[in-house]
């Protein structure tokens, strides 16, 4: 500072320059402008992402889209369209109607919940409703695994469909928890992997043991 | 901030000469450093505790308020005259969003602070500081029984493994309840499983801890939950075992030996954690039995209590096992005769 003590500025100098700042290419106006577009944008958006997400889970690669932007309506769509399918698939269909569709409906969303503190608890740097996002997403393979049962199980159900049924939902059931880890293991502390991923093997077990002994009435 | 800066370096080197000579009073140093120099440092006076960020953010509001409370007064003077009304509509707009965006931002502020006050979940995080080895071998630890009573055994306060244990047990007995059929009304299979091995968890680690407590046993509640946890890996062998394989007297060996032999782990750390014999005899035997008898009544109760191989896959040949069946004297009946005559064929 010793050096600026003898710097003077005369009064007869005119200082110019240029005081403004750059505007950048966003303005404030764009930012409520979707509310001025009609709602088939919004809705076609909102499909895109739900649908590149879905794309995502069936070939699981190492992208961050289903973290980074995480959204609840393709969990929802994909946890109510299991439940509704896997209704009526006991001996009394008199009153186990509604009691199977809460039932896959809080198994779902409770099982998640559980894993996701779970996966917190141990050290994990994912938010809570990023990995309730993911977990929801990698429900899509048993729900195809369903919907594939229901076919199989509308030619027949001796043995044969039964092997068919069988080989399909452990094929997705696998699907799922490898999708499902290759998301949120990189989370987790290398060491600690196993102790995560043996809960998420949990969850789709149980989501694939109730789809696989699912029997119409 | 001139005098400022130039005093900062000054008290420095003050310092520094005088921590030279005070090093062994370390404590010392800071006090000599602020005590050293007559001018305040303006660097001290930045505060960076929470509160006065929000002070400075409710200011800010309240002279935002002002401000919109001012236009809007403006504005509505100026209903009347068009050209002036466009210029005060663009004004206002623009002020009210970013009204908007504070009163967004100081909701989002207090929201993450209730938030973190009260969903806290890292009150439990030290119970899931373990290792994948470690669980393997507390698993494994589980079906030993320790033969040193007169030391008091080292219980480790853990939750990830019971917690685990207890809900692979809802999957198996879920399994076993779709297996055999099993129909509940007024409530869900799930609802049924879940409760039962909570229930059963919770239920009885408080209530031995309160034994406990009466027979002055050295142990905290979440030892023992973490014990009674860790027992339940025998109980998950031998119903995963039973529930495929239907053989009565498979079942009773496994019942005695792997039940047994966990029953007789938790028994013996009990012990070891106990003094007197009246004591012990009650501790021990309450557990025991409580653990001994779990296992029979989940064998018994959500399985089908017949002899042979289940057919799940021709559908319900035989009438279901049915829990509801108190009141049909046949079905009760028969299900006795069943189990008597398997017990009779066993023994």
């Amino acid at each position: 500072f010793a050096g600026l003590a003898d710097v003077s500025i005369s009064e007869d100098i005119p200082v110019e320059g240029e005081i403004t700042v750059p505007v950048g290419s966003r303005s404030p106006d764009e930012d409520y402008s979707t509310l001025d577009e009609p709602v088939r944008d919004t809705i076609m958006r909102d499909l895109k992402a739900v649908g590149k997400k879905f794309v995502h889970v069936m070939y699981p690669k190492k992208s961050s889209a289903l973290l980074r932007d995480w959204d609840l309506w393709g969990p929802l769509v994909l946890c109510v369209s299991l439940a509704l399918m896997l209704q009526g698939g006991s001996a009394d269909s008199k009153d186990d109607g509604g009691p199977q569709f809460a039932e896959v409906f809080v198994i779902i969303w409770f099982g998640a919940v559980v894993i996701t503190l779970n996966s917190k608890l141990l050290g994990g740097t994912i938010s809570f409703f990023q990995s309730l996002c993911v977990l929801g997403y990698c429900v899509l393979p048993l729900t195809v695994a369903m919907l594939v049962c229901r076919l199989v199980l509308l030619a027949g159900s001796g043995t044969v469909s039964f092997v068919i049924r069988l080989i399909v939902v452990v094929a997705m059931f696998g699907w799922s928890t490898l999708a499902s880890t290759a998301f949120l293991a990189d989370s987790q502390p290398p060491n600690r992997k196993a102790l995560v991923v043996y809960p998420i093997f949990l969850f789709y077990f149980v989501i694939s043991w109730m789809i696989l002994t699912f029997t119409p009435q | 901030a001139g005098p400022c800066i130039m005093s900062a370096p000054g008290a420095a080197a003050a310092g520094g000469g005088r921590s030279a000579a005070a090093a062994e009073w370390g404590g010392f140093e800071d006090n000599m450093q602020g005590g050293g120099s007559a001018v305040i440092d303006m660097e001290n006076m930045d505060d960076t505790s929470g509160s006065s960020f929000e002070d400075m953010g409710e200011m800010h509001q309240r002279m935002k308020e002002e401000e919109e409370e001012e236009a809007e007064g403006e504005a509505g003077a100026a209903d009347e005259e068009d050209g002036e009304f466009l210029g005060m509509k663009g004004l206002r707009g623009q002020l009210g969003r970013q009204v908007a965006d504070q009163m967004w931002q100081v909701g989002k502020r207090q929201a993450s602070r209730a938030f973190s006050l009260y969903a806290n979940i890292d009150i439990l995080r030290p119970y899931f500081d373990v290792e994948p080895v470690q669980v393997r071998a507390r698993l494994l630890e589980s079906m030993i029984p320790v033969k040193m009573i007169n030391f008091p055994q080292k219980i480790a306060g853990e939750l990830y493994g019971p917690l685990m244990l207890v809900f692979t047990l809802v999957a198996i007995l879920l399994h076993g309840m779709k297996t055999s059929d099993t129909i509940i009304r007024e409530g869900t299979l799930m609802g049924t499983a879940i409760g039962t091995c909570f229930g059963y968890w919770l239920g009885v680690s408080s209530f031995i801890y309160f034994l406990a407590y009466l027979c002055n046993a050295q142990i905290t509640m979440v030892q023992m939950l973490s014990l009674l946890g860790y027992g339940l890996f025998g109980h998950c062998i031998t119903l995963f075992v039973t529930y495929n394989i239907h053989f009565h007297s498979l079942f009773y060996i496994f019942w005695l030996g792997v039940g047994g032999l966990s029953t007789l782990r938790m028994v013996a750390v009990l012990v070891s954690r106990t003094v007197g014999h009246t004591q012990r005899l009650i501790l021990c035997g309450t557990l025991a039995a409580l653990h001994m008898l779990f296992l029979l009544y989940l064998h018994f109760a959500y399985h089908k209590v017949v002899e042979g191989i289940l057919d799940t896959l021709e559908g319900p040949n035989m009438p279901p096992f049915q829990r509801v069946a108190r009141d049909i004297p046949i079905v009760s009946s028969a299900v006795l005769n069943t189990t008597a005559k398997a017990v009779a064929l066993t023994l």
